[in-house]
C-alpha cells in the first residue's frame, strides 16, 4: 500500500514530468513531504500565479505538459489567472491543488474554496479526486487531455485525506480511452481536395496562420505549402515563429497592430486559408468587412472554432500537421500568383513598419537591436501591452516556440514567470522577458525566485512610466485624459540589486547594445531598465470596430 | 429565435450538470426547461434542455457541449419528428359540493388523473406536450390553483431513429 501523495509523485514521473512550479501550504504538506526526497525538480515561486504561468511558459517552449502545484483556498485561487491564460491560448498544463479533507468539503473549512467549480469554465477538464486509488488514473487522463487535441489546462483537486489515504498500485491502460473525448486528427479527404482545388484556382491566395500551427508542430509543413505554391503568409500574434520572419513570403502579423501590407493582403485576397487560427476580434476588426472578397478555407482541430465568427466555405476539422501533409501530397510546384506577389511587394516597400532614429531612446530600436544580437537563437517572452506589440512587430523570429506571450487573455504579469518556465524547457538559449514598467510590477516578486535559483532570465523593461497601451488609447480616443495610467518612476535596478540581481539603466540609444551584451554575458538573471520615449505609440493601429485596412499611424495609401 | 430541445447524453458523474448549464449561462441563455434522468446505458444520464436562441448561437453551444469530456452525445431534437412530453401535478381548490364535479370533468377531458383527494383540494396529474399542460392549467385557474409543479420537457425521435451523435 502507498499513500495518495506517493502515488501522485510517481504518476507525475511516469508521465515524464521533470519540473514542478509550486508553493506549499497546509493541505499539500503530505505531497510536499513526498517531493522532499523525490528526483522531481521543484521550483518554489513567490506567488501561485507565477507557478501557473511558469508551467505554461515551460509547456509552450517545450511542447510538453507543464505542471504547477498549490495549496487549497487562496493558493488554488491564485492559480486562476494563470489557468485562464493557458486556457485562452490552448497551453497544456496540469494544475494540482490541495483541498480540505473530504469530510469537510462544503463546510467553509479553513482555506477551502470550490476550485473545481471556480475553474470549470477555464479548464479543458478538471477533477476532484475522492480516493487515493483514483489518483494514478486521473493523472494519466489529465496529461492525456491536456496534451492532445486542442490543448489546454486540466486541474486536479486532491483533498488532504486522499493524499494521506492508502491504496494499492492500480494497473493502468497503455492508452487512455475516454468515450466523450475523441479529437479528429485526420482531415476529411473530400474537404481537403476541395480546398486544394480552390487554392490552385485562386489568383490572390493568402495563408492566415495561427497558434494552432505551432501547437501542432506543423511549421515545416506550413512553410513547405507556402513555398511550393508561392502563397504569402500572415500570422496572428500566436502564430509568430511558424514561418521565419525573413522568409520572402512572410508578411508578418495581421490585425489591430499588424503590418499594413498584411492587412491589405487580407482585404484583397480571393482565397484565405486560415490554419489553426480563430478569427479573434483583434485579428478581424469589424468582422463583416474582414476578407470581403475571399472564399475561406478553415483548418482547425476544434470543430467549435469553425464558423464561430465567420462563415466558412471549406471547413476542415483535423490536426493542422496531418491536414497539411495530406494537402501537400496532392500538390505540384506552382508560381501562378506572381502578379499578386508583385502587388504585395509594392505594398511592403511603401508601407514598412516605422522606426525612428532621432537620437532618442525608442523601444522599436531596442527590440531590433536585441533581434540582431541573438539572431533568432533565443526565447523571447513578453508581458502585455505596448511591449508585447513592439516585440511582435520588430523582433525577427526564426523558429517556432521561441515567442511566448499571453494572446487571448492578455495577462499582464505573465511574461516574467513564463520566462522562468521557458528557461527550463530551453536551457540551451538565452531567455528574455520584454516587459513594461506596469506589467513587470504585477509579478516582480519572482525576482526572488530567479535570484535564489540562478534562473538566467533577462528582463528588458521598456519603462515609460505609463500603462502605455491604455495611455495610447486615452491619447487617441479619450482626448488625452490620462486617467490613472501614469506610474511614478521606479528604480528597477535598485530593486533587482536588492534581490541580488545585476542590472543596468539605459537612457540613450548608444547604451542599448552594451546593455544587451552585458545581459547576455551575465550567467544569471539580469534586469535592464530602458527609459524610453514616454509617449511612444504602437503603430499602425486599427481602431476598435474598424475594418483592418482602416489603419491609423500608417503611410498614405500609394 | 426559436425553441430548441437539446438531448445530451452524459457520464453519470458529479458536476456534469454544472458543466453543461455553465455553457448556457455564460452566453446569457435562459434555460426554459431542464430534465435529467438515467437512460438506457447504466452509467450514463440524459439531460434534456429547452432553450430559445438563434440557430447559430445554439449550434455554437452544441459544439461547446460536445467538447466537454463528460459529454458523450449531443443532438437537437427539434430537427426531427419527435414525441415530447411534460408532466405536471396541479393542486386545485375544491371545497366539497362546489366545483369538484366540474374539475373532475375537465380532468377527464384532458385524460388527467386525480391522484389525491383532500377535504379542500384535489391533485391532478397530467402528461402531454407543453400546450396541453398550459391549456389545462389555464382552465383550472378559475377554481384557484394552490400549487403547480411541472417537470422539464423530455423528448425522443419518432420511429426507429435514435437520438443521433453530433459527429
Amino acid at each position: 500500500m502507498k499513500t495518495g501523495a506517493k502515488i501522485l509523485v510517481e504518476s507525475l514521473q511516469r508521465e515524464g514530468t521533470e519540473i514542478i512550479f509550486g508553493y506549499p501550504g497546509g493541505v499539500v504538506l503530505p505531497i510536499y513531504d513526498e517531493l522532499y526526497d523525490s528526483p522531481l525538480r521543484h521550483i518554489l515561486v513567490r506567488h501561485e500565479q507565477a507557478a501557473a504561468h511558469a508551467a505554461d511558459g515551460y509547456a509552450r517552449a517545450s511542447g510538453r505538459v507543464g505542471v504547477c502545484l498549490a495549496t487549497s483556498g487562496p493558493g488554488a485561487c491564485n492559480l486562476v489567472t494563470g489557468i485562464a491564460t493557458a486556457y485562452m491560448d490552448s497551453a497544456s498544463i496540469v494544475a494540482i491543488t490541495g483541498q480540505v479533507p473530504t469530510n469537510l468539503l462544503g463546510n467553509d473549512a479553513f482555506q477551502e474554496s470550490d476550485i473545481t467549480g471556480i475553474t470549470m469554465p477555464i479548464t479543458k477538464h478538471n477533477y476532484l479526486v475522492k480516493s487515493a486509488a483514483d489518483i494514478s488514473r486521473v493523472v494519466q487522463e489529465a496529461f492525456y487531455i491536456a496534451g492532445t487535441g486542442r490543448k489546454g489546462p486540466v486541474l486536479i483537486d486532491i483533498p488532504k485525506d486522499v493524499s494521506t489515504g492508502l491504496a494499492e498500485d492500480t494497473p493502468l491502460p497503455e492508452k487512455v480511452t475516454l468515450r466523450g473525448y475523441n479529437p479528429t486528427y485526420k482531415g476529411h479527404k473530400r474537404q481537403i481536395d476541395k480546398a486544394v482545388e480552390l487554392i490552385v484556382h485562386a489568383e490572390r491566395p493568402l495563408i492566415y496562420a495561427g497558434g494552432g500551427v505551432i501547437a501542432s508542430d506543423a511549421s515545416g509543413e506550413l512553410v513547405s505549402l507556402a513555398t511550393l505554391l508561392g502563397i504569402p503568409v500572415t500570422t496572428t500574434l500566436m502564430g509568430i515563429g511558424c514561418i521565419p520572419c525573413d522568409h520572402p513570403l512572410n508578411l508578418g502579423m495581421l490585425g489591430m497592430h499588424g503590418t499594413e501590407y498584411a492587412n491589405f493582403a487580407v482585404m484583397e485576397s480571393d482565397v484565405l486559408i486560415a490554419i489553426g487560427a480563430r478569427f479573434d476580434d483583434r485579428v478581424t476588426g469589424k468582422i463583416d468587412t474582414f476578407a470581403p472578397h475571399a472564399k475561406i478555407v478553415h483548418i482547425d482541430i476544434d470543430p467549435a472554432e469553425i464558423g464561430k465568427n465567420k462563415r466558412i466555405d471549406v471547413p476542415i476539422v483535423g490536426d493542422v500537421k496531418a491536414v497539411l501533409q495530406d494537402m501537400l501530397s496532392g500538390l505540384k510546384k506552382n508560381n501562378a500568383y506572381e502578379p499578386w506577389l508583385k502587388k504585395i511587394k509594392h505594398w511592403r516597400q511603401h508601407h514598412p513598419l516605422r522606426v525612428k532614429d532621432d537620437g532618442r531612446l525608442h523601444p522599436q530600436q531596442i527590440i531590433r537591436a536585441l533581434s540582431e544580437l541573438v539572431k533568432g537563437e533565443a526565447v523571447i517572452v513578453s508581458e502585455v501591452g505596448q511591449n508585447q506589440m513592439w516585440t511582435a512587430q520588430h523582433f525577427c523570429f526564426h523558429h517556432p516556440r521561441t515567442w511566448i506571450t499571453s494572446g487571448g487573455l492578455g495577462t499582464m504579469g505573465y511574461g516574467f514567470p513564463a520566462a522562468m518556465g521557458a528557461h527550463f524547457a530551453r536551457p540551451d538559449v538565452p531567455v528574455f522577458d520584454i516587459a513594461g514598467d506596469g506589467s513587470i510590477q504585477m509579478n516582480i516578486q519572482e525576482m526572488s525566485t530567479v535570484a535564489a535559483n540562478r534562473i538566467p532570465v533577462k528582463v528588458a523593461i521598456l519603462n515609460n512610466m505609463y500603462l502605455g497601451m491604455v495611455r495610447q488609447w486615452q491619447e487617441l480616443f479619450f482626448d488625452r485624459r490620462y486617467s490613472f495610467t501614469e506610474l511614478p518612476p521606479v528604480e528597477f535596478v535598485k530593486i533587482a540589486n536588492a534581490y541580488g540581481i545585476d542590472g543596468i539603466r539605459v537612457e540613450s540609444p548608444d547604451e542599448v547594445i552594451p546593455a544587451l551584451k552585458a545581459a547576455l554575458d551575465c550567467d544569471g538573471p539580469f534586469v535592464m531598465d530602458f527609459r524610453i520615449e514616454r509617449e511612444e505609440n504602437v503603430f499602425p493601429m486599427v481602431p476598435a470596430g474598424a475594418a483592418i485596412n482602416e489603419m491609423i499611424g500608417g503611410h498614405p495609401r500609394s | 429565435m426559436k425553441p430548441h430541445t437539446l438531448s445530451i447524453l452524459v457520464e453519470n458523474k458529479p458536476g456534469v450538470l454544472s458543466r453543461v448549464t455553465g455553457l448556457f449561462s455564460r452566453r446569457g441563455f435562459n434555460i426554459e426547461s431542464l430534465a435529467v434522468g438515467t437512460c438506457e446505458e447504466p452509467d450514463m444520464s440524459r439531460i434534456t434542455i429547452v432553450v430559445i436562441g438563434d440557430d447559430a448561437k445554439v449550434e455554437q453551444v452544441m459544439k461547446q457541449l460536445h467538447k466537454l469530456i463528460d459529454v458523450i452525445k449531443v443532438s437537437d431534437l427539434t430537427e426531427n419528428e419527435r414525441v415530447e412530453r411534460e408532466l405536471a401535478l396541479i393542486k386545485v381548490n375544491a371545497e366539497p359540493g362546489t366545483s369538484r364535479a366540474e374539475i373532475m370533468q375537465i380532468a377527464q377531458s384532458f385524460r388527467a388523473q386525480i391522484v389525491d383527494v383532500g377535504s379542500k383540494s384535489v391533485i391532478l396529474q397530467v402528461t402531454g406536450d407543453t400546450d396541453k399542460v398550459d391549456a389545462l392549467e389555464k382552465l383550472l385557474r378559475q377554481y384557484g390553483v394552490k400549487e403547480l409543479v411541472r417537470t422539464g420537457r423530455i423528448g425522443i425521435p419518432r420511429g426507429s431513429k435514435i437520438v443521433a451523435s453530433l459527429k
